[in-house]
């Protein structure tokens, strides 16, 4: 991290050590087990192009700071959007409120361990002009209506943010971190006749501008949502029934986010109101699977220095060879349940409670290879891509949609299908992995996630794999 | 407010006037500002105790400028007099690096305005409660739930919150703008397992502007006891076409996919299976659906849109045919039709459209009747997942119920699927129940649909 960001909060607000001890002595007034101070500054740019004009641009800076008191399995939680010394106070007086014993004192460290660095520091929000920017999405709609004559509809989204934070705990936890993350989305609608198709497709992370122009292209989304939309154009109803599906690399990883990653949140362990509740050490899925949750990808958008708790990031085995072998946890599950901190604690903003939450949740590549897996099924689905999912964490059941997928008759890819759904049940889809491809992929970054109306960016990631058995919902022919 | 500061308050409609006027000097041709103030209070109690209690209080100030035909804008959480101009000037630098877009632009001036009179939307007695007692109201809805049967066995919680905002619209015609709302909700989430071990969890809840139409905790837990339990040993069925019969919940969200297929931005860009209908009849005759935003204390009430337009009652469609689409005044101007007050405006971005309190007109059977009139059938009441396409109208979705057989409720259905296509859907409403009632700004009564798929085993 540069030196220059380092201390950010301290130069733009005046904040001095001696204030962070009386704010933290404040929430910890009246007793409690830990209090800690989240300061946030984000600043964020985002433009489109629609109808081959941009039509309009946004800028905006927003900054706050959340006080977290916990006692026992108690959160007391307050915040401020003005870092005027006496409204933190008063967020720490309230935050105060959950606790009623006598007053603790914080041990104030101001010593930033070693950190990773997992992402520049010149960033895209900073290191490009706007009209570098402007050129981005215009190069995109271009592209698209390139692609072919029948694509009528174009409208390409560019937008960056540079988030500063600075954590501190009455642990002695010091952290600060500056984040910056940037995207591309393209949409298009293509049109033949009465016939009308959508196709979509995006990506960035948290890396410099100059990654736009070199290998996340414009050209590159803009081309994949054309050929998705054209694509459609000739699908063909979705058989519904049960079948064999095989799932393409990359994105359609997701189906570990929502199956399983979700239930393996230390959160609903602890209240054991997962359906994975109990299972720890238990086999959860077939020996060539092995998922991971790691952060400390280089970056990634779900990648982190430090968690939103200030605790470095980590490379977690949640499933190793088919069993179950760890949750990923925030501070106050570690604590309750005697587990390893994974550095798992994140929240949407300085308003929200840190809670257990993916960061890159991805499958490790197997043995097979991608074209035995296809050759491999009689009569089934190919689904290379996802409009994204949900899960009831409590029963496992699980759901999502399928943007892109074909039948696979007699071992090979035909006909493209439109809109097919996928549900399962989380503790057993795995189970029924029957091949693993050596072709790992992480999706190409625009995943977030949500859970308690708070939204996160993740990433996610599979090789090719096969699904022995899996409901997909249609309109076509029950099979 | 609740949370008083000893701060001298900021007087909000000068504000935004003050931003206005400033973009003005500054080369804006056109201005618009908005300044939302909000407190809110949440607390969960699991298993009897607190679990947690958050309490706070913010403001966001937002500008959109044009200048000729080119427009920008910004936001801040910065309030003092710095943060305010970096804001504004912010806003008209951006607007250089944008296109000329010639229907940009705010409402003519004579469209602007606001409803008279008290539209219910604003209680203070939401914030009326002490911290232990909104605790107890959280703590009561989780016993009472609990307490139905020994096989609810843990829970997600009992919850308790209310929040109070305040907004501030203004422009450079001189509009100035403002109202205030409030809500009050008590929720509970318990979770029930069967011998095998195999747990489900359901929810219900209550929500009101005020503190004396909510609900009481009890009434909620029980209902959300009854919703969980009903869902133990539920099963997959068979993949097969038979009539569905969907619940206010699921038929709530089907006429949500509805309002946003007549949304002025899908239709535009021929987004939507409903673009280019009006006046044609798209769905059953049994079919009418209204959109008003004057409806006294509802839920999608406001005295004036996101532009400063007032809300007004819309016919979206009467008897199957499509009446109107819901437009704000850019999405109006790119079809050569006049705004009908549905602009949604947050601090950022452009405005985009929102409904008011948008339903479906009831018919005469209760959800009881219909469901005797399906000999082998689905009653849905929830949706998982979000496999909607409005380009086409395809509809596929995740769902669970209970499968009906013989005109009875049988047994609890699971991990299915059901689809169809929206616009055959809406012309194959084989009955509308008459049970509409208003939990939220869309509503829609018991709906039975034929010709649907489920997919199963």
């Amino acid at each position: 991290m540069d030196k220059m960001d380092k201390r950010f909060f301290f130069e733009k607000y005046g904040l001095s050590e001696r204030d962070l001890e009386k704010y933290l002595s404040a929430a910890l007034a009246a007793g409690g087990d830990y209090a800690d101070l989240y300061f946030e500054y984000v600043t964020s740019t985002s433009l489109s192009v629609d109808e081959s004009m941009v039509k309009s641009a946004s800028q905006g800076i927003s900054a706050g700071c959340g006080v977290r008191v916990v006692t026992g399995e108690r959160t007391g939680y307050a915040y401020t959007d003005d870092l005027a010394p006496e409204k933190i106070l008063h967020a720490a007086r309230t935050a105060a409120l959950i606790a009623s014993g006598p007053a603790k004192t914080p041990v104030v460290s101001l010593k930033d361990k070693a950190r990773p660095s997992l992402y520049p520091v010149t960033d895209a929000a900073s290191d490009a002009e706007l009209s570098k920017k402007v050129e981005l999405v215009f190069r995109a709609d271009k592209a698209a209506r390139k692609f072919d004559s029948r694509i009528k509809e174009v409208r390409a989204s560019y937008a960056d943010e540079l988030r500063h934070i600075l954590v501190i705990g009455s642990d002695g936890t010091y952290a600060e971190d500056v984040q910056p993350l940037s995207r591309m989305s393209v949409f298009v609608i293509a049109r033949d006749g009465v016939l009308s198709a959508k196709g979509s497709s995006g990506g960035g992370g948290r890396h410099k501008f100059e990654t736009f122009l070199t290998e996340k292209t414009p050209e590159h989304f803009a081309n994949e949502a054309a050929r998705q939309a054209i694509l459609q154009l000739s699908a063909i109803s979705c058989p519904a029934g049960e079948m064999e599906v095989v799932l393409g690399p990359g994105w359609p990883g997701v189906l570990l986010h929502e199956a399983i990653g979700h239930g393996l949140e230390a959160d609903f362990n602890r209240k054991k109101t997962s359906a994975f509740s109990g299972l720890m050490g238990k086999r959860v899925a077939s020996d060539k699977c092995t998922v991971v949750d790691n952060g400390t990808l280089n970056e990634r958008r779900g990648s982190l220095n430090v968690d939103d708790e200030g605790n470095t990031t980590n490379n977690t085995v949640l499933i190793e060879k088919g069993i179950l072998k760890g949750y990923m946890a925030d501070k106050l599950s570690a604590r309750l349940m005697g587990l390893p901190n994974t550095g798992n604690g994140r929240r949407e903003s300085y308003e929200h409670i840190p809670m257990p939450r993916m960061t890159n949740t991805y499958m490790l590549s197997g043995d097979d290879m991608p074209e035995d897996i296809i050759k491999s099924v009689k009569r089934g689905l190919y689904a290379v891509n996802f409009a994204g999912g949900q899960v009831d964490i409590t029963n496992g059941k699980f759901v999502f949609a399928a943007s892109e997928a074909y039948l696979i008759e007699d071992g090979k890819i035909t006909a493209p299908v439109k809109d097919a759904t996928l549900i399962g049940n989380g503790p057993d889809v795995l189970t029924r992995v029957s091949m693993v491809g050596n072709d790992l992929q992480l999706d190409e970054g625009i995943g977030t996630c949500g859970k308690d109306g708070q939204s996160v960016p993740v990433g996610v990631g599979i090789p090719t794999l096969k699904i022995d058995r899996m409901t997909v919902g249609g309109t076509g022919s029950a099979q | 407010m609740a949370t008083t500061s000893t701060q001298i308050e900021l007087d909000l409609r000068e504000l935004v006037s003050g931003v206005v006027k400033r973009a003005k000097e500054l080369g804006a041709t056109a201005v618009e500002s908005v300044v939302s103030e909000g407190s809110e209070f949440g607390t969960v109690v699991r298993l009897g105790e607190v679990e947690t209690l958050k309490e706070s209080g913010s403001r966001g100030l937002g500008v959109r400028v044009f200048v000729g035909q080119h427009t920008a804008n910004t936001t801040t959480s910065d309030l003092s007099p710095e943060g305010v101009e970096q804001m504004v000037r912010g806003a008209i630098e951006l607007a250089k690096i944008t296109s000329e877009d010639p229907m940009a632009g705010i409402p003519e001036a004579d469209q602007l305005g606001q409803l008279e009179g008290d539209l219910e939307l604003y209680y203070e007695d939401v914030y009326s409660l002490s911290n232990e007692e909104r605790i107890d109201q959280a703590r009561r809805a989780e016993k009472a739930a609990l307490a139905v049967d020994s096989r609810l066995t843990n829970s997600d919680g009992g919850t308790f919150d209310a929040s109070i905002g305040r907004k501030v619209l203004a422009n450079s015609h001189g509009f100035v703008g403002e109202y205030r709302s409030s809500y009050c909700s008590i929720s509970a989430v318990p979770i029930a397992s069967d011998e095998a071990g195999n747990m489900q969890r359901d929810y219900w809840y209550s929500v009101a502007r005020t503190l004396s139409k909510l609900e009481s905790p009890e009434e909620v837990g029980r209902i959300a006891a009854a919703r969980t339990l009903r869902r133990l040993g539920a099963r997959k069925i068979k993949t097969q076409k038979v009539p569905i019969v969907f619940d206010r919940q699921a038929a709530g969200a089907l006429l949500g996919h509805i309002f946003e297929a007549v949304n002025g931005d899908s239709i535009y860009r021929h987004a939507s299976f409903l673009a280019g209908k009006l006046g044609e009849k798209t769905f059953g005759t049994n079919v009418t659906v209204w959109d008003d935003g004057t409806i006294v204390g509802g839920y999608g009430t406001r005295p004036f849109d996101g532009e400063g337009v007032p809300t007004r009652r819309t016919t979206v469609i009467e008897n199957g045919e499509l009446k109107s689409y819901l437009l704000n005044t850019y999405t109006g101007k790119k079809l050569g039709l006049a705004t009908t007050g549905n602009a949604s405006r947050g601090l950022a971005g452009t405005p985009g459209i929102g409904n008011g309190n948008f339903y479906l007109q009831p018919g005469e059977k209760s959800q009881e009747e219909i469901i005797k009139g399906v000999k082998q059938g689905l009653l849905v009441t929830e949706f998982l997942g979000f496999g909607v396409n409005l380009v086409t109208g395809d509809f596929s979705r995740g769902a669970s119920g209970m499968l009906i057989e013989n005109g009875e409720l049988a047994y609890p259905v699971e991990e299915i699927t059901v689809a169809g296509n929206l616009g055959e859907m809406f012309s194959n409403l084989a009955e509308v129940g008459s049970d509409l009632i208003w939990r939220g700004s869309v509503a829609c009564p018991t709906l039975r649909i034929e010709g649907m798929t489920i997919a199963g085993e």
